[in-house]
C-alpha cells in the first residue's frame, strides 16, 4: 500500500491561515489502512486545528467527511454538493487525492495533510517499512522475493557494497543491509551461482526517470 | 582583474564595455578526437568573444563539456562552459564548478539539460537533483558569499560569469518573461536565448522584457542558428521542443531554388543580426552554427561584428 506520514500541525495552520471554514476530507483507502488518513484520523486533526485556532482567537470551523478513495472519480464525485461550500479543503489522502479533487473541482483549492512516503507494508503494529520503488520493471524474482532497487540505499544491482557490516548499511545501524540478506539466503540455499551472472545496467525508462507514468489497459478503455 | 568586474571574463569585459557581444557554440566531439575539436575551434577563434561549450546536448553523449573546455584554452579561445542538471547531484555540479574555474573557465551558462529520452541512453536514470533556475543561484551563492550550497565555506570560490538560457517561444507566452527575470533575479549576469526564427515574436517579447527593465539588469543575447537545409528548417519546426518556426521562413528557403537554401539561410540569419544590433535590450548575439563552425567567419563579416573588440 501506500504509507504516509501527517503533516506537521503547524504547517497544516499555515496553509489554513486565510480560512474561516475547511472540510478536511479523510480517505478510505491506503491511508486509514497505515492509521493515517481515515475517518478516526480526520477526527483527531479536525479537532487540534479547531483547538488551534481558538487559541489564536480566530475560530476554525471545520467540517468532517471522509470518502472510499480520492483516487477514482466515482468517489470523488460524493462531495460535489458540498466541496463549494468551504473555504478549502484539507485532503487527508495520499498525494493523489489532492490533485484528483483539484482537477474535478478546479474552483475550490485542496491542501494536503499528509506526506507520502513510500510503498510498503506494516512489520508490527504501528511499523511500516518501504518494500517497492515503483521503478515499473520488477527484479525481485533474481534476488529471492528482495528488492535492491527499493531497499539497497545505492540500488545496487551487485551488492552488498564495501559499507556493509554486520548486516547493516553503511547509512545507519537502523537500516538493513538487504543485499546482505540476499547473499546469505544464496548461500544458504547453494545458489550463489544466481548471483555470479552481471546484470545490465537497468533501463530506468518504465521508472519515474522515463517521465510521468501511465498506465492503459485497452480492455477496460471505453 | 578590475574589482568591478565579476569573473573578469573577456564576454564581461566586452559585454560591459559596452559592445555588442557576439559568442559562438561548439559541440565536443563524439569520442576522445581532440583534433576534430581544434579544428571546429580553429574557425571560431577571432571571430567570437567566447564559445559555448555544450554538455552532452539532446542527450547524446560526448566528451565532457569541461574537457572541451581545457582544450579551448590551451587554443587561447575563451570557452563558455555549459552544464546541465539532468548528470549531476549536487556534489558532482559543485565539484564541476570547481575543477573548471580552477582549470581558468570564467564563463559558465546554466541549463536544465533535454530530457534523456531525446538522446541516445534514453534507459538512463535522470538526476534532476536541482533545476537550472537553483543551478544559476548556486554559482552565484559560491561566487559571491563564497559558501557551497550547504554553507559551509569554500576555499578559493568560483568566480565566474553566470549565464542562463531563455526560449522566448514556449508555452505559455505570457509565462516566458517572468521566468526570465526570476533567472535574473536567481543570479543570471547574461542570457542566451533559444534559437529565434520567428521575429514578430521575439519583438514581443523583448518589448515585455524592455517595459520591467530586465535589460538593464541583464545582458541579453539572441540567439541565431542558420537554416542549412529546407530539411533542417522542417525538422526543428516539428520534432525540436519549444522551437518555433515559422511557415514563411520555411517557404522562403524552399524558393530560394536547389543549390541556394544555405545562402538564404544565412542571408536571413546576417539579417536576423543586423536587426538585433538596432533592436532595444539586445547586447549581443549568440550564433549557433550547428556543425557549420567554419561558415562562422562568413557570417561574422557579412553580418559586420568584426574585428571583434580587444578589450
Amino acid at each position: 500500500m501506500i504509507v504516509a506520514d501527517r503533516k506537521p500541525l503547524e504547517e497544516i495552520l499555515e496553509m489554513v491561515k486565510g480560512c474561516n471554514k475547511v472540510l478536511v476530507l479523510g480517505c478510505k483507502g491506503c491511508v486509514t489502512v497505515c492509521n493515517v488518513g481515515g475517518a478516526k484520523e480526520v477526527g483527531v486533526l479536525a479537532s487540534i486545528l479547531k483547538i488551534a485556532r481558538k487559541k489564536e482567537g480566530r475560530p476554525l470551523q471545520v467540517d468532517e467527511k471522509s470518502i472510499e478513495r480520492q483516487c477514482d472519480p466515482e468517489y470523488i464525485e460524493q462531495v460535489k454538493d458540498i466541496v463549494d461550500q468551504y473555504d478549502a479543503v484539507i485532503s487527508m489522502a495520499c498525494g493523489v487525492g489532492p490533485q484528483f479533487l483539484s482537477e474535478a473541482y478546479p474552483k475550490q483549492r485542496f491542501f494536503p495533510a499528509v506526506n507520502t512516503t513510500f510503498f510498503g507494508g506494516a512489520t508490527q503494529h504501528g511499523v511500516w517499512v518501504e518494500r517497492c520503488a515503483g521503478c515499473g520493471s520488477c527484479v525481485i524474482h533474481y534476488f529471492d522475493g528482495m528488492c535492491p532497487i527499493a531497499r539497497c540505499s545505492k540500488s545496487l544491482l551487485h551488492g552488498p557494497c564495501g559499507g556493509s557490516a554486520n548486516g547493516k548499511c553503511e547509512i545507519s545501524k537502523e537500516v538493513d543491509c538487504i543485499w546482505d540478506k540476499i547473499v546469505r539466503k544464496k548461500m544458504e540455499e547453494g545458489r550463489l551461482d544466481d548471483l555470479m551472472q552481471p546484470k545490465p545496467a537497468k533501463d530506468w525508462r518504465s521508472a519515474r526517470d522515463g517521465g510521468p507514468r501511465k498506465s492503459v489497459r485497452e480492455e477496460l478503455v471505453q | 582583474m578590475n574589482d568591478d568586474l565579476k569573473s573578469g571574463s573577456n564576454l564581461e569585459k566586452v559585454l560591459k564595455a559596452g559592445h555588442f557581444a557576439f559568442t559562438g557554440e561548439c559541440g565536443p566531439p563524439k569520442g576522445a578526437n581532440v583534433e576534430h575539436l581544434k579544428e571546429k575551434v580553429a574557425h571560431l577563434k577571432g571571430m567570437v568573444d567566447a564559445v559555448n561549450i555544450t554538455d552532452n546536448q539532446t542527450a547524446v553523449v560526448r566528451m565532457s563539456s569541461w574537457a572541451a573546455c581545457t582544450i579551448l584554452l590551451q587554443e587561447q579561445v575563451e570557452p563558455n562552459f555549459q552544464m546541465v542538471c539532468r548528470d549531476r547531484n549536487r556534489l558532482a555540479i559543485q565539484s564541476d564548478i570547481l575543477g573548471v574555474y580552477a582549470m581558468g573557465v570564467r564563463n559558465m551558462l546554466c541549463l536544465s539539460g533535454d530530457h534523456q529520452s531525446f538522446g541516445n541512453h534514453p534507459q538512463a536514470k535522470n538526476v534532476y537533483d536541482i533545476d537550472s533556475m537553483q543551478l544559476i543561484a548556486l554559482v552565484k551563492k559560491m561566487r559571491d558569499e563564497g559558501k557551497f550550497m550547504n554553507d559551509e565555506d569554500i576555499d578559493v570560490s568560483p568566480k565566474l560569469f553566470i549565464g542562463a538560457a531563455s526560449n522566448p517561444f514556449a508555452e505559455p507566452f505570457d509565462f516566458r518573461v517572468h521566468r526570465l527575470a526570476m533567472k535574473i533575479v536567481a543570479g543570471a549576469d547574461f542570457i542566451q536565448t533559444q534559437c529565434i526564427y520567428n521575429m514578430d515574436r521575439f519583438r514581443e517579447f523583448m518589448k515585455k522584457a524592455v517595459d520591467v527593465g530586465l535589460h538593464e539588469k541583464c545582458y541579453i543575447l539572441a540567439g541565431v542558428t542558420p537554416m542549412k537545409s529546407v530539411g533542417m528548417a522542417q525538422y526543428m519546426a516539428k520534432s525540436v521542443p519549444g522551437m518555433d518556426v515559422p511557415d514563411s521562413l520555411i517557404k522562403r528557403l524552399r524558393e530560394a531554388g536547389k543549390g541556394k537554401v544555405a545562402e538564404e539561410g544565412i542571408k536571413f540569419a546576417v539579417e536576423q543580426i543586423e536587426e538585433f544590433k538596432q533592436m532595444e535590450g539586445v547586447a549581443g548575439v549568440h550564433l549557433m552554427a550547428i556543425e557549420w563552425e567554419h561558415r562562422v567567419p562568413e557570417i561574422a563579416e557579412r553580418a559586420g561584428v568584426l574585428p571583434r573588440p580587444k578589450v
